[in-house]
Formats: structure tokens, C-alpha cells, sequence
């Protein structure tokens, strides 16, 4: 058989690096690499869609042991509906990124060399595509560096500026102690599967096999949740995350943003419900406690940012946050042995991570839009986009509705389908978490408004009203390979919040894989016009009534409206006859989010100062009135800022160890040598 | 097929469009009363609407096509809504479009593209409205769903139609839950409806007005829409609440000849709420913005004491 | 009267004594205060007077008439005149973040149902289920008394504290013995009139009832 989904996986990873190569060896021709290599990752991403589609659509698992890797540790690789789930929101969104990247990388044109970042691009993909098919530690833990280090580059890419740099550092360096903690849950595992005589351990086969005692699977769990939290920046591990993701260029934020974090969803999934499978209910209480933190905090600090592309950021922080509710409610359902609950909770779960993608993707590339037709990234400049760049607006506003989770946009599906699993919360047998969990329903609404709040801003700000720096730029409309790949990914966005049943009906081979309980049968019990999880008694929602009720009465209305011809007169802004209204004084990002910043503000560390010029020496004459905010995380404060310190003052204890002085080294080594034989005789 | 129920559903929308400006006005008209006022009467509303749909629209020279678009969609939401709530009678073919949390969700895309098209025209006082009616709905929304949680929680069911026959078999009176649900619920309401002590419907103060402060640049057949559309939005909240808390001569399912018993009971029934509206809304003054956080989190205490009673007590 | 009707409206009621404790925690106003207080008392007393008659336990209706007498009507009438006197009643009390001190609050009712669960299991009187909300009383009660800073404030925390204690007694053990009761209830009037008393000096010492001011008593400084 060649047309295996785990064949058309390898000859999407083999275009994938072949594209690579081509990048190294034709570094002359600049253009042309860009078309080829784009050309080329967006084939390999469509087939890995093709391949991760197949998979989960008829459920299929393939295993392949490549004869590569050290001896005696040969790479395991598998495609099972997991896999092959995470393989398509990859595939998904890199294909449209691909396209996007078309238009998009053209615009570094005459200003740098794009060969490294295609380079890099070509390999964060396959590293990706890697990390998911990946069945053992040692391929797993290989092709995970390959990642970072791939995107780390990328990041790094317009390293002239400073800030690029700390960022990539940052990144590096959590990404790292992250790498670090799974490594050691790996090896935890693969210790207790086969005893630490042998290497067998390292397969997944042989940690799925095994059943851990409790106290050594909690150590596991504990380091893999570490490790796969720190990549997928769960607050408090989020700081390298605002700070990465703006600077990378926007096609690139895109992608880190949208399925790179998700690799760290497939991990902590893979390592809990896969590899461990048995868990007391608490394990999930950890994971439903950071998700909520991160999706409450991650929403709010989102709110304070001016930045179009760090508050994009941070809304990360919060999605992951809402994906981690849905994992952590599954877990908690599993432990209590309720298969249906748990495969809804994991439904919603996985459901918002795709949705996470194409939103998240799609806003990036908006905002990278925004950014290469204006230079600029901050908000508090921008304003009236929408008159010149309509498309990219009407695109930008769908992921908009999409994140903030109003029907009948994906967003909203999954966000639905958490709470219908919040409000199956009271079967539990345990009266504490009967009591609690719904605090935590409250909270994922609390986000969701906010997340609402968030983006009336980002949109409004950057799109509405009149532009508000102080020099126009000359604005033009994206390129038309930027618009198809953001307009595919709207599309997207809209066919998975209407049609909502179909998806699931696709995804359902994987709860049943993972807790055993298909959910497809009550969830479109009554027709796939209607999503009715559990029972269409409990509750129900109709994505395409919802969609073609509201247009048909916009039509309507619109149609009834416009038979009798009536005029309409444009005329300038009424002025309150102020007379000297000016473009500085719309609401802009600062400005709207005060209200939230006040009342939500011992979450922050805030310092405002306002300093007033007075014209005659007198305060009720102002001339000029500074205003000066700063608003910084929390976290960093608190747990960063002691580590660094600590680090720093370690290093200048052992800085001294440095003499400069070529006997001293000497000596160094002489002592250990003696050591060394003193010890091992 | 049984057709009887479209039948009902039609006749819903049409109640809806009909009835909301006349509940408005009555509320209005009891409000003059309560103050000494003469009342304009219970169908000045309906004078004011057809008068915006013949009068010309004037259109700031910024504003984009979603400053336009607006009224439309949130017409539309409002109109679908009207079909989701069972007022009449539970066989509704909409109802299972959207449960209580969709229904919600419904709203809050009205009040997106509204805060949007406040912020389109770029005056200060748009974007005053938007960003005051996103804090107070980010506010408001954790006790809406504790509310939604603590009556799911006695119905089982989310769903509207199977909330309200889970109130007819109903065997308890007294749930505590439940009354503590309904006094959040009406401070929800409330703030959701933009009245006092939230906001003023009346005003047209620059420093105070939160929905107003939206929809100021609007005229012509768009504020038509716009005002019908809150008059229909009051309208649904009342008869959400109704639904979910005093279903009592809404039409059991099937049951075809107490539908024009339903038509009188919902009559009462709104007659009764609106005196009740207008009770609270003269009894109490505006609140200042920054002290709405308590005002929402004594909302989201009472759903939380609904839920913990449920657990506790009942 | 059947049991079940009884537990249902002794539920309800505990309910709103739970709500008044909420209520007081989060009021501002002097006399609402003192409203809030009465009403818990006349919801307390009434549910001592179900809880009585279901029960058979008569002595219940006399505690259940003390509670009416003293606190519906004799405490907040000494208050009342008390504020009065003092000229306060015109003052408002800044709480610290109100909706911080609600969620503790609710922090505070699921960690005492929690902790009575043991309780909850062994029992088997119709009012078990109220002892959560009597211990949430208490804490609440206590709450009130570490965030406010006004004494007659202080003092209401005071006794909602009592109230609490007094409700667990009922839903426990379907009250304590008449003469212990008798004997709170005397403590309960004498404390009343010496917190009068002290009052009135504090009022004298400092021209205000802020307890912060009694930071001012320390011997250093």
C-alpha cells in the first residue's frame, strides 16, 4: 500500500525540507525562492491535511519504524487519530499562512535576504508535523528542539533590532528549561516501563503498556505539565510569549501563535490520557485551575496592551487557557469514570483548539496586514483602516467575532460546548467540586465578555473612526495571495461555527480513542442542523439557523427599508459646535480599556502619572497635560525578576573562577584529573 | 408534519415586533403617572418609529458600512430572538435553535457591532458608550451564567421549552435557589436592558449616557431600527424571565386551545412586570459607573448563594 | 403540617438568613445595618419556632419568642436610640473593595459546607442541612467584624455572630437546653448596654467611633 496517510505524511515532511534546500542553494534569485518555496510548503501542508484528515475520518492508526537514529534507539513514528487531528489544524493553518506568506514575505524584499526565513519556516513546519507523529521520547524530544531552535531563528529574524533579540533569548531560554521538564517525565516513564537496565523504555508502546504506581506517574505528569505548559505559555510561564510573538515577522506570528502553542496541547494530551491513562481526579483540578487563570489573567492583560500584535498575544495565553478548561473538565470527568461527560469536555477542548488556529491565524495575518501597509504596530496611531484596506478589515472583524465567541462564528461553538460540560458539573459524586466548578463557569464567562470588550477595541481602534498619529501614511490594500489565505481561514472560521455537527462528527474517533465515549450520536441526535450535546432535552444550538435567521431578516429589513427610495446625506462629524474637534480626541486603546484597568487594577502593576504645564504659574490655567501610564505584569515582578537576579548574582560567583590565565585553567583541569583518579580507581 | 406549531412561531415574531413598543410605552406611561407627568400615551412609541422610518437618514462622512449594517444585524438578532423565548406555548420548532447561554450570546453580538458602530464615527462620546457597555456586559456576564448554572441545575436542561415543563411538573414552591436566581436575574436584566439604576434610557447627558452615547450619531430609518430593537430586547428579557421563573399559562405542548389564555396571562404578566420596572426605576438613581462593580457582584452573589443553596439546603 | 413542607420552608428561611448575613457584610448605611439585623433575627426565630413544632421541643417556641423580643425588637431599638444619640446615623461606612469581601464570603459558605459534611452524613434531623449555612453565619459574622471599622458596625458583626451560634444549636441539636439559652440571651442584653456604655467613651475619648483611632492607645509613638 502506498497511499497510507503516514506515506503522504512523509512525502509532505520530504517537500517540506526538500524546500529547504532548494532556499540554501538558490539564495541568489530571491523572488523566485519565495514563489517555489511557498509554492511548496503550502503543497506539504495540504497534503498533511490530506494525511491527518484521512486518519481521523476513518480512524486509522499506522505505525513506522524508520532505520534512522542512534543504534538501538531507532525512530518510532505513528499516525492515529491524535495525531492526525493536530496534523490537520497544522496543516490547516500553515497551508493558508503559505499563502498568505506569498504576498507577505515579498514586502522584505530590497530591505534583507528572506533566505533564512524560508529556510527556517520550511523546518519549524516539518519539526511540527514531526513532534505529532512522533512515538517515542527521542524522536519526540528531537524533533520538539528542532521546533524551537527553527523558531527561535525565526524570531530572530530582523535581528538588527534590540528588542528581537532579548525577546528570542527569552524565548530560548523557557523553551529550554521547558525541554528540559519533559525530557525528565520521559525519562521518569521510560524508567518505570522497562527498569533503567534497558532502552526499550523509550518507546510510547512500552509507556502506554505499563502502569505507573501513582506517586511516580504524578512526578511525570507533573514535570510533562511543566514542560508543555511552558511552551504553550500558561500564565505564570507565559512572559517569553507577549514578548516573541510581536517581534517575529507576522506570518510567522501566525503560525507560533496558532499551532505551535498546540503542539503543547497535543503533548500534555498525549502524555495524560495516552501514555499515563489512569489519574486521580486532582490531576485534572490542576490543569482546569491554570486554565482558568491563564484564560481570566490572559484576557485582561490582553486588555491593557496597545500593541495590536502583543494584544494578540496575550489573547493566546487566554485560548490556551479556555483549551486547558476543557482538558482539565475531561480529566476530571475520566477520573470519576463518566466516558460521555469526558468525551464532551475533550471534545470542547480540542474543538477550540482548531478554532484557535484558524482565528488566531487569521488575526495575525490581519495584523501583519495592518503592519506592512502601515508600518506600525501601535494602536494608539492608528484609526479609519477600514476605508483603506476593506478587505483585510472585513477579514480582521470575523476573527474578531470568532474570539470573542458570538454566534454563529466558530469561536462560539466551542466555547458553548465547555459550558454545556461546566453544566454537567453537578453529577460528580464529589460535593466539593460540585460546589466549586462552577465558580469556574463563571470565570470562562467573565473571559469570554472580556475577550469581547478586547476586541470592540482592537477592531475599533485600528479599522473605525479617523486615523490618530500625527502623519498619514499612505495606506494600501493587502496583496491578493495576503487576502485568499486570510479570506480561506475566515471562511474556515465561519464553516466551523455553522456547521459545527459535521466537524464533530469527524473528531468523534478521537474521544473515543482517548476516553471511550463517542459523543456524535447525541450530539446530532436530531439532524445536523442542530448541535444538542448529550440530549436535545438538555440543550441545543442550530449554528446555521442562527446564521441564515439573522441574514434573512437583515436581507428583509434591508430590502423593505430601501422600497421607498430615501436619501441618504453625508455630512461632517457633529461637533457638539466645539468647532475644534480634532482627530486626537477619539476614545483610543488606553482610553477604552480605563474602566476595566480601574476596576480590575490590583491585578496589574500600574503607575500613572499625570503632570500638568500651567500656563501662568497657576493650576487652573493648564497649558499641556502629560499623562504617562505604565502597565507591567505581574508575574514578572513577582517570580522572574528574583530568578534572574539569582542567576546573576551565581554567575559572578563563578565568574571568578575565570582568571584569564592560561595555568590557572591549567591548574583546573590538573585537579580534576587527580580528583577523577583519586575517585574512579 | 404537523404545521400548527410554524403557525405559533409566526405568530410569536409578529406578537414581538407588535407588542414590544406598546410594553414600552406602557412602561413609560407609568412612569409619567408615578411622576405627575402627563403620559404621552402607550402608543407613542409606534408614533416615534414610523416617524424615524419616513424621515431621511443623515450619515457622518466617515462612517463604513458598519456603521450601516449595524441596525440591520441588531434588528435581525433581535427579531430571531423573539422566536427562540416561548411565551405562548412550549411547541416552538426555534426553540431548539438556542438554548439559555446561545440566547445570551445573541445579544451580546447585537451589543458588539452596536459598541462598534459608537466607535466607527471617531467622536469621543462613541467611544465612551462602547467602552462603558463592554465593562458593564463583561460584568454583568459571570452572574448571568451563575444564573443560568442555579436553574439548570433544578431543570437539568438548559433549553427554554424544557425549562419551562420542568417548572409545570414542578414539585417544590419554595426553592430558595430559584429566588435567589430570579433577584439576580431582574439586577441582570437590568443591566443588560440598560435601565436605571445602571443606565438612563431618558438621558441624553453627555457624562452619564452609556447606550445613548452608542447610537447618538444615528437617525433616520437606522435609529428606527435601533429603538425598535431595544424595545424588543426589554421586551425578551422580561419574557426570558418570565419563561424561566413564572411560566405559569404558557400553552403546555400540544395544547392548542389555551393559546389565547397564554395571550391574556402574558398581558397580565407584563402589565404587572412593567409596574414593577417602574417601581425600581423611580425608587432608585442612577449609579455612579465605578460603583456598578458592586451593584453586578451582588448580582453574582445572589446566583452564587442560588447555587450553593441548591447544594446545601435543598 | 407535614415534615417535608417544614424542612422546605426551613430551608428557605435559612437561605435568607444566609442572604441577610451577605447583606449586612456588604451594607454601607447605619440603619439598613440595623434592618438587615432584625430581619435575620425575625427569620431566625420563626425557623425555631418551626424546627419546634416538628420536632415536639416546646421549650423552642420560648426561644423562639426571646429571639423575636430581643433581637427583632430590643436590640435594634437600643441601637437605634444609640445612633441617635450619637449623632452617627448620617455616616457612611468606606468598605474596602466590596466585591473582594463577597467572594470571600462565598469562600467562606463552601469551606463551611464543607467542613460540616461529616456532620451532614451522621445526622438524621430534618434541619442537618442548615448547620452549613449556621457556621457560614458565624464566619460571615466574623468577616464583617475584621473589615469594618466603625464600632456600632463591629458590635452588629458581633452579634450576627451569635445569631449564627444560636442557629447552629437549632439545626444540630434541635436546640440547647432552656436555661443555657436564657443565660446567652442575658449575656447577650448585658453586652448590649456595656457596648452602649463603651460607646458613649469612646465617643467622649476620640469624638469619633473609628476603632482605628485606638491605635492611638499604643505606648510607643
Amino acid at each position: 500500500m502506498i497511499f497510507l496517510p503516514m506515506n503522504i505524511a512523509f512525502f509532505s515532511i520530504f517537500l517540506l525540507l526538500l524546500a529547504a534546500a532548494l532556499a540554501f542553494l538558490f539564495n541568489r534569485n530571491q523572488k523566485f525562492l519565495i514563489g517555489v518555496c511557498f509554492s511548496m510548503t503550502t503543497i506539504a501542508s495540504l497534503l498533511m491535511v490530506a494525511a491527518g484528515g484521512w486518519a481521523v475520518g476513518k480512524g486509522i492508526t499506522n505505525q513506522v519504524i524508520l532505520p534512522m537514529g542512534l543504534p538501538d534507539l531507532l525512530f518510532h513514528l505513528r499516525l492515529d487519530p491524535l495525531s492526525g487531528f493536530f496534523l490537520t489544524v497544522i496543516g490547516l493553518l500553515s497551508f493558508f499562512v503559505s499563502i498568505y506568506s506569498l504576498g507577505y514575505v515579498k514586502g522584505f524584499l530590497g530591505h534583507r535576504s528572506v533566505t533564512s526565513l524560508i529556510i527556517f519556516y520550511c523546518l519549524f513546519l516539518a519539526g511540527m508535523f514531526m513532534v505529532v507523529l512522533a512515538d517515542d521520547a527521542l524522536f519526540f524530544l528531537i524533533s520538539w528542539e528542532v521546533m524551537a531552535a527553527a523558531s527561535y531563528f525565526l524570531v530572530m529574524f530582523e535581528d538588527e533590532k534590540i528588542e528581537n533579540r532579548r525577546a528570542a533569548f527569552l524565548y530560548i531560554i523557557v523553551a529550554h528549561v521547558g525541554a528540559i521538564a519533559i525530557l525528565l517525565s520521559f525519562g521518569v516513564m521510560a524508567g518505570l516501563a522497562t527498569g533503567f537496565q534497558g532502552f526499550s523504555g523509550y518507546t510510547f508502546d512500552a509507556m502506554r503498556a505499563t502502569n505507573f504506581p501513582l506517586g511516580w506517574a504524578t512526578a511525570a505528569f507533573l514535570l510533562a505539565f511543566f514542560g508543555f505548559a511552558a511552551k504553550a505559555g500558561v500564565i505564570p510561564l507565559h512572559v517569553w510569549l507577549p514578548e516573541a510573538h510581536p517581534v517575529a515577522p507576522s506570518n510567522v506570528s501566525a503560525l507560533m501563535s496558532g499551532v505551535m502553542l498546540k503542539t503543547a496541547i497535543y503533548g500534555i494530551v498525549r502524555v495524560t490520557f495516552d501514555l499515563i491513562g489512569v489519574f486521580p481526579w486532582w490531576w485534572g483540578a490542576i490543569v482546569l485551575i491554570f486554565g482558568l487563570v491563564s484564560a481570566v489573567m490572559g484576557v485582561l492583560y490582553a486588555l491593557m496592551q496597545h500593541d495590536l500584535k502583543r494584544l494578540l498575544a496575550y489573547h493566546s495565553v487566554e485560548n490556551i487557557g479556555i483549551i486547558l478548561i476543557g482538558i482539565g473538565l475531561a480529566m476530571i470527568f475520566t477520573s470519576y469514570q463518566m466516558p460521555l461527560l469526558a468525551a464532551l469536555a475533550l471534545t470542547a477542548g480540542l474543538f477550540h483548539t482548531m478554532n484557535h488556529a484558524m482565528f488566531k491565524g487569521l488575526l495575525f495575518m490581519g495584523a501583519g496586514a495592518v503592519l506592512h501597509a502601515t508600518r506600525e504596530r501601535n494602536m494608539e496611531e492608528m484609526g479609519g483602516l477600514i476605508h483603506k484596506m476593506p478587505w483585510t478589515a472585513a477579514f480582521f472583524l470575523i476573527g474578531c467575532i470568532s474570539i470573542s465567541a458570538l454566534p454563529p462564528f466558530n469561536g462560539f461553538v466551542s466555547e458553548w460546548l465547555t459550558f454545556q460540560a461546566f453544566l454537567l458539573s453537578p453529577s460528580l459524586p464529589s460535593p466539593l467540586l460540585n460546589l466549586l466548578i462552577p465558580m469556574g463557569a463563571a470565570l470562562l464567562a467573565l473571559t469570554g465578555a472580556l475577550a469581547a470588550a478586547c476586541f470592540v477595541k482592537a477592531f475599533g481602534v485600528t479599522f473605525l473612526g479617523h486615523w490618530r498619529g500625527p502623519h498619514k501614511p499612505d495606506v494600501h490594500e493587502a496583496g491578493w495571495t495576503m487576502r485568499i489565505g486570510m479570506m480561506l481561514s475566515a471562511l474556515t472560521c465561519l464553516a466551523l461555527g455553522v456547521l459545527p455537527t459535521v466537524f464533530i462528527d469527524w473528531m468523534d474517533v478521537l474521544s473515543e480513542q482517548l476516553v471511550g465515549a463517542k459523543i456524535a450520536t447525541s450530539a446530532t441526535g436530531i439532524g445536523w442542523m442542530w448541535l444538542t450535546p448529550i440530549a436535545h432535552e438538555r440543550a441545543a444550538y442550530s449554528g446555521p439557523i442562527v446564521f441564515a435567521g439573522i441574514m434573512a431578516i437583515v436581507v428583509i429589513a434591508y430590502i423593505l427599508l430601501h422600497a421607498r427610495p430615501a436619501a441618504i446625506k453625508r455630512v461632517p462629524i457633529w461637533d457638539c459646535g466645539f468647532e475644534k474637534i480634532t482627530q486626537r480626541m477619539q476614545y483610543n486603546a488606553t482610553s477604552f480599556s480605563m474602566p476595566i484597568r480601574r476596576i480590575f487594577g490590583f491585578l496589574f502593576s500600574i503607575k500613572e502619572q499625570v503632570r500638568l504645564v500651567s500656563q501662568y504659574g497657576h493650576r487652573a490655567f493648564p497649558k499641556k497635560l502629560h499623562y504617562h501610564l505604565r502597565i507591567r505584569d505581574l508575574f514578572w515582578g513577582w517570580l522572574y525578576k528574583p530568578v534572574v537576579d539569582a542567576s546573576f548574582w551565581i554567575s559572578r560567583k563563578v565568574g571568578r573562577l575565570q582568571q584569564g590565565k592560561i595555568h590557572v585553567y591549567l591548574i583546573y583541569s590538573f585537579v580534576t584529573i587527580i580528583v577523577l583518579l583519586v575517585f574512579l580507581r | 408534519m404537523i404545521l400548527y406549531p410554524f403557525i405559533i412561531e409566526v405568530f410569536q415574531i409578529l406578537l414581538v415586533l407588535a407588542v414590544a413598543p406598546a410594553f414600552a410605552g406602557w412602561v413609560k406611561a407609568l412612569k409619567c403617572w408615578s411622576q405627575g407627568r402627563t403620559s404621552p400615551g402607550l402608543f407613542q412609541p409606534y408614533r416615534d418609529i414610523i416617524k424615524l422610518f419616513s424621515k431621511d437618514v443623515v450619515l457622518a462622512e466617515n462612517a463604513s458600512w458598519i456603521f450601516r449594517f449595524t441596525p440591520y444585524l441588531v434588528f435581525g438578532v433581535s427579531v430571531l430572538a423573539g422566536g427562540i423565548v416561548p411565551m405562548l406555548s412550549v411547541d416552538l420548532p426555534l426553540a431548539a435553535t438556542a438554548d439559555v447561554i446561545a440566547l445570551v450570546a445573541l445579544f451580546a453580538i447585537a451589543r458588539f457591532f452596536t459598541a462598534l458602530a459608537g466607535m466607527d464615527i471617531g467622536t469621543a462620546f462613541g467611544g465612551m458608550g462602547s467602552s462603558r457597555e463592554m465593562t458593564i456586559a463583561s460584568l454583568a456576564e459571570p452572574a448571568m451564567l451563575m444564573a443560568i448554572f442555579t436553574v439548570s441545575l433544578a431543570s437539568k436542561s438548559t433549553s427554554l421549552s424544557q425549562m419551562v415543563q420542568v417548572i409545570y411538573s414542578g414539585q417544590s414552591v419554595l426553592r430558595p435557589s430559584v429566588a435567589f436566581a430570579l433577584l439576580a436575574f431582574i439586577l441582570i436584566a437590568l443591566a443588560e436592558t440598560g435601565r436605571i439604576p445602571v443606565d438612563n434610557p431618558a438621558t441624553h447627558l453627555e457624562l452619564t449616557m452609556i447606550h445613548e452615547a452608542m447610537i447618538l450619531e444615528y437617525s433616520g430609518r437606522h435609529l428606527a431600527l435601533i429603538e425598535w430593537a431595544g424595545m424588543m430586547k426589554l421586551f425578551l428579557f422580561v419574557m426570558l424571565g418570565i419563561a424561566v421563573f413564572a411560566p405559569w399559562g404558557i400553552a403546555a405542548s400540544g395544547d392548542l386551545t389555551a393559546i389565547p389564555a397564554a395571550v391574556l396571562f402574558m398581558i397580565l404578566k407584563l402589565a404587572i412586570v412593567g409596574a414593577g420596572l417602574v417601581l425600581i426605576e423611580t425608587g432608585l438613581a442612577k449609579m455612579r459607573l465605578f460603583r456598578l462593580t458592586e451593584f453586578l457582584g451582588s448580582a453574582f452573589l445572589l446566583a452564587t448563594l442560588g447555587m450553593l443553596s441548591y447544594f446545601i439546603l435543598e | 403540617m407535614n415534615t417535608s413542607l417544614a424542612a422546605n420552608i426551613n430551608s428557605f428561611l435559612a437561605a435568607m438568613v444566609l442572604l441577610t448575613a451577605f447583606g449586612m457584610l456588604v451594607q454601607r448605611r447605619m440603619y439598613g445595618l440595623i434592618h438587615l439585623f432584625a430581619w435575620q433575627g425575625f427569620f431566625l426565630s420563626i425557623s425555631t419556632a418551626i424546627v419546634g413544632f416538628v420536632a415536639g421541643a416546646h421549650h423552642l417556641y420560648i426561644s423562639s419568642i426571646l429571639t423575636l423580643s430581643l433581637k427583632v425588637i430590643l436590640l435594634p431599638y437600643i441601637l437605634h436610640i444609640l445612633i441617635q444619640r450619637l449623632k452617627i446615623h448620617k455616616e457612611v461606612e468606606t468598605i474596602v473593595n466590596v466585591p473582594m469581601t463577597m467572594m470571600i464570603g462565598i469562600a467562606l459558605v463552601i469551606f463551611s459546607y464543607h467542613l460540616t459534611a461529616p456532620v451532614r452524613e451522621l445526622s438524621t434531623l430534618m434541619t442537618r442541612s442548615t448547620l452549613a449555612v449556621a457556621l457560614a453565619t458565624v464566619l460571615l459574622g466574623l468577616l464583617m467584624m475584621i473589615t469594618r471599622r466603625h464600632a456600632v458596625t463591629q458590635i452588629i458583626g458581633f452579634l450576627a455572630m451569635e445569631n449564627g451560634l444560636f442557629f447552629a444549636a437549632t439545626s444540630a441539636t434541635y436546640g440547647m437546653p432552656l436555661v443555657v439559652e436564657l443565660g446567652v440571651a442575658l449575656d447577650i442584653l448585658i453586652a448590649a448596654f456595656i457596648f452602649g456604655i463603651f460607646f458613649f467613651h469612646i465617643h467622649t475619648t476620640f469624638d469619633s467611633l473609628d476603632v482605628d483611632q485606638m491605635a492611638r492607645l499604643k505606648e510607643e509613638d
